[in-house]
Formats: C-alpha cells, sequence, structure tokens
C-alpha cells in the first residue's frame, strides 16, 4: 500500500484490540485506508518518514488521524504525542488517545499536550466496538481533517 | 440553572443553529445541561467566570465540551479559542469549531491554536440535524473529559 496515503494510522501494540478496530473501523467507512503500527517507535518513524520508513514516507502527506494508544513498550502514546504536537511539520493532525486505564493524571497530560480527543476502551467487547464505530463516524466523516 | 452542571457550552449568534442544535440534542436527552450564550464575549465570561458571571460560574468545573460558531459578532470564535487554549485553567476543554463555509482559510489556523475539533456545518436541514446528533454523541458520551 501507499505509505503516503492513510487516512488513519492505528498505533497499538495489543493485537486484539487493533484487530477489532480496524476491522470495526472497515465495517463503517469503506473507503478509508488504515496503516497499523504496533508500538511508538514505528508510530514515530511513519509519521516523520524516518527509519524504515525513510524514502517510503514524506512527512508533509499527513496521516488524516491517528488512533494512539497510551501504554506500549519502547516510545509510550504520551511520548509520541508530545512529538508529533510539538513539530510543526505533524501539529495539526488530530490524534485520539486510547487507553484502558481510567485516571486522571493521564488524561491532563493529554489535553495540555495538545491530544484532540481521549478515549477511556469500554471492557466489554460491544462496548468496544460501538465506541470504534463512533470514533470512525466522528473523526472519518463529521470532521473536517486539516490534510484533506 | 446551575451553571456548574453544563456540560455543553454552545457559543452561535445564529438563532435558527442554536435552536436546531438545541431541540436534536434534546431529542436525544443530551440537552439538560446545555447552555447557549450568543457570543464570544459572554462565551468568556461564562468560561472563566467574570462579568456578569462573576459570582455564579466556578472556573474550575469545565464544560464537557464547547461547541464554538467561529462568525460572531463582538469576540468571533478564533478570538475565543485562543483565549481558552492560551490560559492553562481551560486549555484542557474540548472546543469543537462550527462554521459555515467549507473554503474557510481559518481550519488550519484553528488546529494550530488547539482547537479539538473543527465541523463545517451541513446546509441541509437533515444533515445538519445528524451532525449534531453524531457529535453529542461523542463528545458526551464517547470522549473522555477531564475528571475533577
Amino acid at each position: 500500500m501507499n505509505a503516503n496515503l492513510v487516512d488513519v494510522l492505528i498505533v497499538e501494540d495489543n493485537p486484539d484490540d487493533a484487530e477489532l478496530t480496524i476491522r470495526e473501523l472497515k465495517k463503517h467507512t469503506k473507503s478509508a485506508k488504515f496503516f497499523h503500527v504496533k508500538d511508538g517507535e514505528e508510530a514515530l518513524q511513519f509519521v516523520f518518514g524516518t527509519g524504515k520508513y525513510s524514502g517510503a514516507r514524506n512527512v508533509s502527506n499527513l496521516p488524516g488521524i491517528i488512533l494512539l494508544d497510551i501504554k506500549m513498550p519502547k516510545v509510550t502514546g504520551i511520548e509520541v504525542l508530545e512529538k508529533i504536537k510539538s513539530d510543526e511539520r505533524t501539529q495539526l493532525i488530530p490524534v485520539v488517545m486510547l487507553t484502558s486505564s481510567n485516571e486522571s493524571p493521564d488524561i491532563k497530560k493529554c489535553y495540555d499536550l495538545g491530544a484532540n480527543s481521549y478515549i477511556v476502551k469500554p471492557v466489554h467487547f460491544d462496548d468496544f466496538a460501538s465506541a470504534i464505530k463512533n470514533i470512525g463516524a466522528y473523526w472519518l466523516i463529521l470532521n473536517q481533517n486539516p490534510s484533506r | 440553572m446551575n451553571f456548574s452542571l453544563v456540560d455543553i457550552l454552545l457559543v452561535e449568534d445564529n438563532f435558527d443553529d442554536a435552536e436546531l442544535a438545541t431541540r436534536e440534542l434534546k431529542k436525544h436527552n443530551m440537552a439538560n445541561n446545555l447552555f447557549h450564550v450568543k457570543d464570544g464575549a459572554e462565551a468568556l465570561e461564562f468560561i472563566f467566570g467574570t462579568g456578569k458571571y462573576e459570582s455564579t460560574r466556578d472556573i474550575g468545573h469545565a464544560p464537557k465540551v464547547v461547541l464554538l460558531d467561529i462568525q460572531m459578532p463582538k469576540v468571533n470564535g478564533i478570538e475565543t479559542l485562543q483565549k481558552i487554549k492560551l490560559d492553562e485553567r481551560t486549555r484542557s476543554i474540548p472546543v469543537v469549531m462550527l462554521t459555515s463555509s467549507k473554503e474557510d482559510p481559518d481550519i488550519q489556523k484553528c488546529y494550530s491554536l488547539g482547537a479539538n475539533s473543527y465541523i463545517v456545518k451541513p446546509v441541509n436541514f437533515e444533515g445538519f440535524a445528524a451532525a449534531i446528533k453524531n457529535l453529542g454523541f461523542y463528545w458526551l458520551l464517547t470522549n473522555q473529559p477531564l475528571v475533577k
């Protein structure tokens, strides 16, 4: 696939969550292009076109939206958020944080760093699926992304 | 009404748009704690607990979302956004910009000032109603606001 034309970048280390997210988004947004990376380090390489994406990705082709899990190995979602939002080439990309915990310190920190939205993943399968559906309907259909 | 409980602050000078948005949210039981102000100056007084809201509003009780029209008299939506996002007491409040024109060059400016989302109001009645419903579900039920 063309890594320069991505509507949704999914950054998720949990394979079950990633699979469910992609399946639900595909079900409700037929033409959207998805790309999945498994940790924050690869997310940064993808966004900035460095490392394994050097040559394959141009930083100016912003993904339409990033769904960013917080707890991940190597580089956490919060570090990724901070890097994206403090670089003027990438700061306009809408970033939705996803987390399993409902702890308020992370929430404030994420909003202060410029997260566009913060979602607590529902525990039950059906609720999680419907949250993903809402995320897709909102960010891929209703919201006007800066890059498109 | 108890201003500390306000969860949606609707900032809209167009009477018809405000009326339609309120009615649609009411239909889905999301308007119980909606508060409507008609320009940016009053929105700032409400959010910061100043002026006519000095003794009735506590800045610590943030709405879950601010729906902010861009074109308004006195203080426009962009100036209002800027004031909310520059103050560390209020910057974590999700702000959704609403505009009538799709060719608006303001989209990049709004995102760079920290707008959480940017919505172009659909022109036809049904489209606008559907957008308001989607928006209400997303910011009241899916998104996690800052926990106090």
